[in-house]
């Protein structure tokens, strides 16, 4: 109903084709290691423990962790491979790649922009004029490159630990990877399936979600409320105002909305287990 | 006036002669009190010494020393060092050549020194009267005297046959033992009232007293008109002239043992068959008819084929019209007393004799005239048929099981199921344990009873009646109460097999439950198990993942600091090993039993447990409040948006003009 009524507003693409694709790996990946990871973690407590059998017990769900990790491994790569292309395609040199508008490294304004917030939530200051990325989006995009560090290496520890210990690893180094790799997961998990949710789709003025990720395209009037200075900057680049057009197709904004909820409907799951399993069960 | 006279006479003549007699001793004794007097014989050294006293004291005191020691000539002393041995046979001239020709002769001719001769049961010096109740010869004392030899133990008793080993303690208890130490007849026989006391001859010996023909006349020394007695049996045969028809005491009353009593077949089991082969023949009991049928055909195939109906039913009377009126009850013992004895300790024997009609008897499970051998496979006690023998009683809905005790229930439905159960009644194996290998034939008592082969303290012996490898290591191992001193209750066999639902080791219920049983006294260890991936995964229901025997070792358990241990240095990498074949020395060091929360024993896993419990309530903290003033202050933004909604619409013309503008 609603792409109906705005058939005749501009549209503008945010994510290229790519991204969105790598988004759904990371979106995939991230909640199947979530699940099978938490049936390990939380193995004491009946509901994983049913779980795990519906599935088809701990060797499925240790298969599929596995998968999922190379999935990971996979997209972390893709998108280091992709940022490099898009260098070379700009034609930029590496700092102002790193440091540009569009870059995803954190800088000064941002940090202003953090403060700018704080002020406007208490009332002391207008709504920061937020870009391309917001201070959060840098947030949770460093996080996934800390994530896949820090559980990506105590992983394969776990994964290969007769490997690691004969090139002298001390076989303690096994329990604490244990230990990083599971409340670092938690970490990640609780992140994403709360805040990320809030600060991109819960928040009452996305409420109830976002489909910029899978579509790709942000109304200009929205954009403008939200990102006035990634509008600035549009208006201002006839290269960028290639990128307007008309609304996603229906079938891709409906697809949109059963994928995306699917997976939040399963984050919001999840992480209501995993507070129900931290508060009355877990030791 | 003449009698007193030659009384004094008698009397002075007996005197002078004692004196002159014990004037000869005296000067014996001059040597011979001396305790120091020793000579060597055959390189040792042999005391010389004669209590005077005691001497005095023997029934040989008025013959003096010569009279024995006959080469001594008491005007020539000293006599040479090497005198003759006293010759008994002077004065006891039967005894000694009855002694000749006697058991005890024949065997120290043979050069069997332990053998005795007159000395060994009258000593030397000091020889008492038979009479005389301090003698070792006197009735009272016969049975402990011959039992010196005579009794288990001995190094008599590996000569003798194997029945005859037990003799003293077979008497002691025997009717005539009872007569002579418990009442003090000493009319009562001893060894010497049957065996004579010198003519101690083999029983095969036509000669001996105990000789099958010879028997009856000795017993009939005590036992006058026995075929008084025994007439119902004989019917007033005398049974002296027929031995080979008639049987003799000893063929009923076990020699030594004497006590039971069971009759031969000197009465015709077609006697019997008359009225017992009619099938109609019932008798009245508790107001209901009962068979007295029985199947002589089936009873001839039966174990007992050989014997004659009166073997058994002994008490029956020629006086009675039947001669079987009122016999009773069969008394299984007096062929199979091991057995009823058992059977009188059991459990099952307590309660039939407290009247509990629903303990099973001897035929209950033998039955009564089919009664077979347990080797035959018809049998109920044929071991493939034993489970279903007992199920008969300890199974739900029979009355014992769920009377009992609940936890019984569903016992035989489980042995079925079991290794043991498989083992016999699907792979046929005989050799697998049934109902009666654990729990005893006929001594069958409840696990409380510290005599019961299923006591706790007994049952590991019991498994190493077959599993005695198995139990060799368990004996070495730390649950073993040889090795570890406790008052707490150590495991056995049963702990971690379980009973009836014992289960092979590889399948997954053994591994599954495996760690409860050994959680259920480790707890500790359990609960880090469980804290670590073995632990975890078996939770999700992994079989391959080590379970705690896999590690430790299952009968062999030792401590690590054990250099046989599984998990000792020289041994752990190979038992890691086992599943993660590229184990080695760093990769064992993996710590399977940690937790986070000990710092003083693990401070790695501690810190790094709480550095990562620092960074995520940091995180989790900064973002928390940033949401919540964030939705707030979006929930206040939206309200005025609502109110500002025109602002949407001119929002829109403006980005027409913007658009065009830049275009």
């Amino acid at each position: 109903m609603n792409e109906q009524l705005n058939t005749n507003k501009k549209y503008y693409e945010r994510f290229d084709a790519y991204s969105r694709f790598l988004h759904i790996l990371v979106i995939t990946s991230f909640i199947s290691l979530a699940l099978t990871g938490m049936i390990i973690k939380f193995s004491g407590i009946g509901i994983f423990q049913t779980i795990s059998k519906m599935m088809g017990g701990y060797a499925v769900t240790g298969f599929i962790h596995r998968v999922a990790a190379v999935v990971t491994f996979i997209y972390f790569f893709l998108h280091i491979g992709y940022l490099f292309r898009k260098k070379k395609k700009k034609g930029i040199s590496y700092t102002s790649f790193l440091i540009g508008e569009n870059s995803l490294v954190p800088n000064k304004n941002d940090f202003k922009e953090l403060i700018a917030t704080m002020k406007w939530f208490v009332g002391k200051g207008p709504r920061p004029q937020y870009g391309r990325w917001t201070y959060w989006e840098k947030f949770d995009y460093w996080a996934v490159f800390w994530g896949v560090a820090v559980i990506g290496s105590s992983g394969l520890i776990l994964w290969f630990p007769e490997f690691f210990t004969n090139l002298g690893l001390p076989g303690t180094f096994i329990n604490i990877a244990t230990i990083i790799h599971s409340d670092e997961a938690l970490l990640a998990v609780g992140f994403i399936f709360t805040y990320h949710f809030f600060n991109t789709h819960f928040r009452p003025d996305k409420f109830p979600m976002d489909t910029v990720i899978f579509t790709g395209k942000v109304s200009l009037e929205e954009l403008k409320e939200d990102r006035p200075r990634e509008y600035e900057m549009i208006m201002q680049d006839p290269e960028l105002q290639k990128k307007l057009g008309g609304p996603p197709p229906v079938f891709l904004s409906r697809a949109a909305r059963i994928f995306g909820f699917t997976a939040l409907i399963t984050g919001i799951i999840l992480i209501l287990l995993i507070i129900y399993s931290m508060i009355f069960l877990y030791q | 006036m003449r009698k007193i006279t030659s009384v004094l006479f008698l009397t002075a003549i007996f005197f002078t002669s004692a004196f002159a007699q014990s004037k000869d001793d005296q000067v014996c004794l001059d040597c011979h009190s001396d305790k120091t007097l020793t000579t060597t014989r055959n390189g040792k050294q042999v005391s010389l010494f004669i209590n005077g006293k005691s001497f005095a004291g023997s029934i040989h005191e008025e013959i003096s020393c010569t009279g024995c020691h006959s080469d001594v000539d008491p005007s020539n002393l000293p006599h040479p060092e090497k005198l003759n041995k006293v010759n008994c046979a002077t004065c006891h001239e039967t005894p000694v050549a009855h002694y000749e020709r006697s058991l005890h002769a024949e065997a120290l001719k043979k050069g069997l020194t332990l053998a005795p001769t007159c000395v060994s049961c009258h000593s030397k010096h000091e020889i008492l009267s038979s009479k005389n109740l301090n003698s070792k010869t006197y009735v009272m004392n016969i049975p402990s005297l011959c039992g010196q030899c005579h009794k288990e133990g001995t190094q008599v008793s590996t000569l003798v046959n194997p029945d005859e080993r037990k003799v003293l303690s077979d008497y002691s208890e025997s009717i005539h033992g009872e007569g002579l130490f418990k009442r003090g007849l000493i009319v009562t026989a001893v060894c010497t009232s049957c065996h004579t006391s010198h003519d101690i001859l083999p029983h095969t010996n036509s000669v001996s007293t105990i000789n099958r023909n010879n028997i009856t006349t000795t017993c009939t020394q005590c036992h006058r008109q026995i075929e008084q007695v025994h007439i119902k049996v004989i019917r007033g045969a005398l049974w002296e002239k027929q031995p080979h028809k008639i049987p003799v005491c000893i063929d009923c009353h076990a020699p030594h043992k004497v006590r039971k009593v069971f009759y031969d077949d000197s009465f015709p089991d077609d006697k019997c068959m008359k009225c017992h082969g009619q099938k109609e023949l019932t008798k009245i009991v508790d107001g209901k008819p009962v068979s007295l049928y029985v199947n002589y055909d089936q009873f001839k195939n039966s174990a007992h084929t050989n014997n004659s109906c009166i073997k058994c039913h002994t008490n029956i009377s020629n006086s009675k019209k039947p001669v079987c009126l009122n016999s009773g009850k069969v008394d299984c013992s007096i062929c199979h007393t091991a057995q009823v004895d058992d059977y009188n300790i059991s459990l099952h024997g307590q309660k039939h004799y407290q009247g509990d009609k629903t303990a099973p008897y001897c035929v209950d499970c033998h039955t009564s005239h089919n009664a077979q051998s347990k080797k035959s496979t018809t049998s109920p006690t044929f071991a493939r048929n034993v489970p279903e023998l007992c199920g008969k009683c300890h199974r739900e809905g029979k009355n014992i099981a769920t009377a009992l005790d609940e936890s019984k229930l569903g016992i035989v439905a489980n042995y079925r199921e079991s290794i043991h159960g498989k083992g016999l009644l699907q792979s046929g194996l005989l050799v697998t344990a049934t109902c009666v290998n654990c729990h005893s034939s006929h001594r069958e008592l409840p696990k409380k009873d510290p005599r019961s082969t299923v006591n706790p303290n007994n049952i590991a012996t019991t498994c190493a009646q077959c599993h005695l490898g198995v139990y060799e290591e368990f004996k070495s191992s730390i649950h073993s109460p040889d090795v570890t001193k406790t008052d707490q209750k150590l495991p056995v066999c049963n702990d971690c097999h379980r009973s009836h639902e014992i289960n092979r080791v590889d399948l997954n219920d053994f591994r599954t439950q495996i760690i409860n049983q050994c959680g259920k006294c480790h707890e500790k260890v359990s609960e880090t198990y469980f804290d670590t991936f073995h632990g975890k995964v078996s939770k999700l229901g992994s079989i391959r993942a080590a379970r705690c025997y896999d590690c430790h070792g299952a009968h062999n358990i030792l401590p690590a600091s054990n250099p046989k241990s599984k998990l000792s240095h020289n041994n752990i990498i190979e038992t890691c090993q086992t599943c993660h074949p590229n184990s080695n020395r760093k990769f064992v060091g993996y710590l399977t039993h940690a937790t986070h929360h000990n710092r003083d024993k693990y401070p790695y896993l501690y810190y790094t447990f709480w550095a990562m419990v620092f960074l995520l309530v940091g995180t989790f903290s900064f973002f928390g409040i940033h949401t919540i003033m964030w939705f707030t202050k979006s929930l206040k933004e939206k309200k005025r948006h609502k109110i500002e909604k025109k602002k949407v619409i001119e929002n829109a013309q403006t980005i027409e003009e913007d658009y065009e503008r830049h275009d």
